[in-house]
């Protein structure tokens, strides 16, 4: 195999697969946490995971991923109990539920953390590369791990899936229908803290956010139906995580977390700007072709009038006072016009500059016009 | 003597801990009131991108220059996710996720690149080191004063003048946008420099506890306060307090246990949360539960009276109208028919000799205010109201 050099490197091939699982898992998962507007969910969980890492360890006495990211799901899933114990039985709002959650359970992380680091100096083994992410501490069994989880996240969603998308778009109408919606509201909850569980070792508590809901904002720009969206999510989340393990390996010292994240939210600047449809320079140029067509329309009907007024169905209409009540799009609209065949140039006092006659084609789409804007009078 | 406190140690700790609690507290009640909690967490991540900035500019890791780079990154990250909201493309709580975790990951890159040997780290900037705040100190008269006391009590100062000063306008503008609105007053024009200032202040504290201990004491004392009282001069004075005793209890316990002071601080103010959400007199949950308990008491014992009304002077009088009939006709156990007839009995709404019970003038007029409110003024005018 012809690999580029770094791209035999063992680390670096761990390290690509990992974030692109990362990619694939949050990517997907996130679609929910964003159609769902609890994007800070994911941010609130994800700090919240810190102590169940540290649990985790403190328990087990050892730095296998697979305790430590079990400690960090249930500390996830407690915090989300957390934000909706609050939320439904004290008069705080959603915003303060979450901002509670986070730092506390940060902050009994920290105390975890710190209570760790003095007891055992030799094997506290990093447990803080969690904060910001070390990819490069990844191992190949660690690998097996993830892929693990995603391929179960994956699984879920694919067997629950018009249940996930109706309790995600009408969650009354889901009730309606007899669904279990607090249960299926709870899965959803759970499968944020997942994702969140997923990215820990590669990008850190701090900003597995984004992950979440990076790839799927992006996704969100480029279609309106969950099937593509979901599809989109899992493509960019998986490209942003190829794309920052590589550039944090051909760039070293460079951090590879937050190069993913960079790269994800990149992604989203790019689809919100040039994305078909909803992006906005496409509706801008809509807009503006809108606004174009319009002023066509206008001046054709202008001339219309001005020949009916004149008893002259062949008028010549002076192009500068056209040009003096349009604005230079008098002169845009009349040369389109004239492309459509609508009119022609016609001779007259050359030195009043050109005029315009309308033709057989350009009367008959200017009534049409008029008559669509007077359907009741025609 | 005063050189005697600046150098006690954990005098000094427990200072700057509490002047990080009450500057925090008194702008994280009108944050928290104001539903934009989450901006904390936001703007005290993005403060790193500022910190670098301010670095690379002017080579300055703290002082005023710093101080005031935060502000105004605080405020670009709000401006920039209301933005990206306002554009309609994702909603507005997707659009502070996408902001500030893209400004954290371009501030933790910058420090990767030009700030390997310096102070400034991301781990600093985020969890902080309280124990040191003695470390760096400034003379002032012979006095050695930490620099951490100073520049809090400064914010300190500052917030305190902000919240005193525009008392009035920032509760108008907080409870009553409208009504700030209708009468001339732009309420986000205090917006943006309560969070230039929650910023500010995230900066001059991130040295002592840490940008996310930070979030812990701008929202956690002001929700713990709000659910103590409905005064909003209260919720100030209460989340002060809390941010105090959080300081100095998390300070004890911290030492005690060998552990972060600045995380066990933040830890103490999740503890006295605890307390008020579970104690709260009007609004913590066992007041809740004991309110709930007499009200569907107070539902039984109605229910009780508008069947024995239904049935008096009828030829069922005999078999409904007795102690047994709770239990067979209204189905209820055991527990709950002793309970809501003592209830009937102490309100004096029903008699009983014997096994049968008998409606005293007052039970008439609960049941008659019951099934027939049109005759309420009738009922009123027999003495009903006191019933109520």
């Amino acid at each position: 195999m012809a690999f580029p050099g770094f791209l035999a490197d063992y680390t670096v091939q761990t390290v690509i697969v990992g974030a692109s699982l990362l990619g694939l898992c949050s990517g997907a998962l996130g679609c929910f946490a964003v159609l769902r507007q609890q994007s800070l969910l994911g941010d609130a969980l994800s700090h919240a995971a810190l102590p169940g890492i540290a649990i985790g360890f403190l328990l087990f006495g050892s730095r296998q991923l697979s305790i430590l990211l079990s400690g960090a799901l249930v500390a996830g899933v407690l915090a989300a109990l957390l934000i909706v114990l609050l939320t439904r039985r004290s008069r705080l709002k959603t915003d303060a539920a979450l901002g509670i959650a986070l730092s506390l359970f940060f902050a009994v992380g920290v105390v975890l953390l710190t209570h760790i680091q003095n007891r055992e100096n030799a094997s506290q083994a990093g447990l803080d590369a969690f904060l910001f992410g070390q990819a490069a501490a990844m191992l190949r069994q660690d690998l097996w791990i993830l892929g693990t989880v995603t391929a179960t996240a994956l699984l879920l969603v694919i067997s629950f899936w018009k249940e996930f998308k109706v309790v995600t778009f009408d969650p009354d109408f889901a009730s309606s229908l007899g669904l279990p919606v607090t249960a299926l509201e709870i899965v959803l909850t759970t499968m944020i803290a997942l994702a969140v569980v997923i990215g820990l070792q590669m990008v850190g508590v701090v900003l597995m956010a984004a992950m979440i809901i990076a790839p799927a904002a992006a996704a969100r720009q480029w279609t309106h139906r969950l099937e593509t969206m979901l599809i989109l999510a899992m493509v960019f989340g998986a490209v942003s995580g190829i794309t920052g393990a590589l550039l944090s390996s051909l760039a070293r010292g460079l951090a590879t977390g937050p190069l993913i994240v960079l790269t994800a939210s990149g992604l989203v600047l790019f689809s919100i700007l040039f994305a078909t449809r909803r992006g906005i320079l496409w509706t801008a140029i809509h807009a503006r072709r809108q606004h174009a067509n319009l002023i066509t329309q206008h001046v054709l009907t202008t001339l219309y009038q001005l020949a009916q007024n004149h008893h002259n169905p062949a008028y010549r209409t002076e192009q500068g006072m056209v040009v003096s009540y349009y604005g230079d799009a008098g002169n845009r609209a009349l040369s389109e016009l004239d492309r459509l065949g609508y009119v022609k140039p016609a001779r007259h006092l050359p030195e009043e500059g050109t005029h315009w006659i309308l033709t057989a084609a350009g009367i008959k789409e200017a009534e049409r016009i008029l008559a669509s804007l007077h359907p009741v009078e025609s | 003597m005063l050189s005697a406190l600046f150098e006690h140690i954990p005098v000094m700790i427990m200072a700057v801990g509490s002047l990080v609690g009450i500057a925090a507290s008194l702008l994280g009640t009108f944050l928290v009131l104001r539903k934009s909690s989450m901006l904390t967490d936001a703007i005290s991540h993005s403060i790193l991108l500022g910190i670098m900035v301010v670095w690379l500019l002017t080579r300055q890791t703290s002082g005023p220059l710093q101080i005031i780079g935060a502000g105004l990154s605080g405020v670009a990250t709000v401006y920039l996710s209301e933005m990206l909201a306002k554009s309609q493309r994702v909603k507005y709580d997707a659009a502070i996720g996408l902001v500030f975790p893209a400004l954290f990951a371009a501030g933790v890159l910058l420090t990767n690149l030009y700030a390997r040997n310096v102070h400034i780290d991301a781990d600093t900037v985020l969890l902080g080191e309280i124990g040191f705040v003695w470390l760096d100190t400034v003379e002032i008269r012979g006095l050695y004063v930490p620099e951490s006391l100073l520049s809090m009590g400064f914010l300190t100062v500052i917030n305190l003048l902000f919240v005193s000063l525009l008392f009035k306008e920032l509760k108008l503008s907080t409870f009553d946008p409208a009504l700030a609105r209708a009468l001339g007053f732009n309420p986000n024009l205090l917006f943006y420099p309560l969070l230039g200032l929650t910023s500010a202040t995230a900066v001059a504290a991130f040295d002592a506890v840490g940008a996310i201990l930070f979030i812990a004491f701008v929202i956690v004392p002001p929700s713990a306060a709000y659910l103590l009282t409905d005064r909003l001069w209260r919720v100030l004075l209460f989340s002060c307090t809390i941010a105090v005793a959080s300081s100095i209890s998390g300070y004890y316990l911290a030492v005690w246990l060998d552990v972060s002071i600045g995380g066990m601080m933040a830890v103490m103010t999740g503890v006295y949360f605890t307390f008020a959400f579970l104690f709260g007199p009007r609004y913590g949950l066992i007041a809740q539960e004991i309110r709930r308990k007499n009200q569907r008491l107070t539902n039984r014992s109605r229910a009780l009276v508008v069947h024995l009304y239904n049935h008096e002077r009828t030829s069922l009088q005999s078999e409904e109208n007795v102690v047994q009939a709770l239990k067979e006709h209204l189905v209820w156990n055991e527990t709950k028919a002793k309970r809501t007839l003592l209830r009937s009995l102490d309100d004096h709404l029903v008699e009983r000799e014997g096994e049968t019970l008998y409606l005293t003038a007052k039970g008439r007029a609960v049941a008659q205010e019951i099934l027939e409110p049109w005759r309420q003024n009738a009922a009123l005018m027999t003495g009903a109201d006191e019933i109520q």
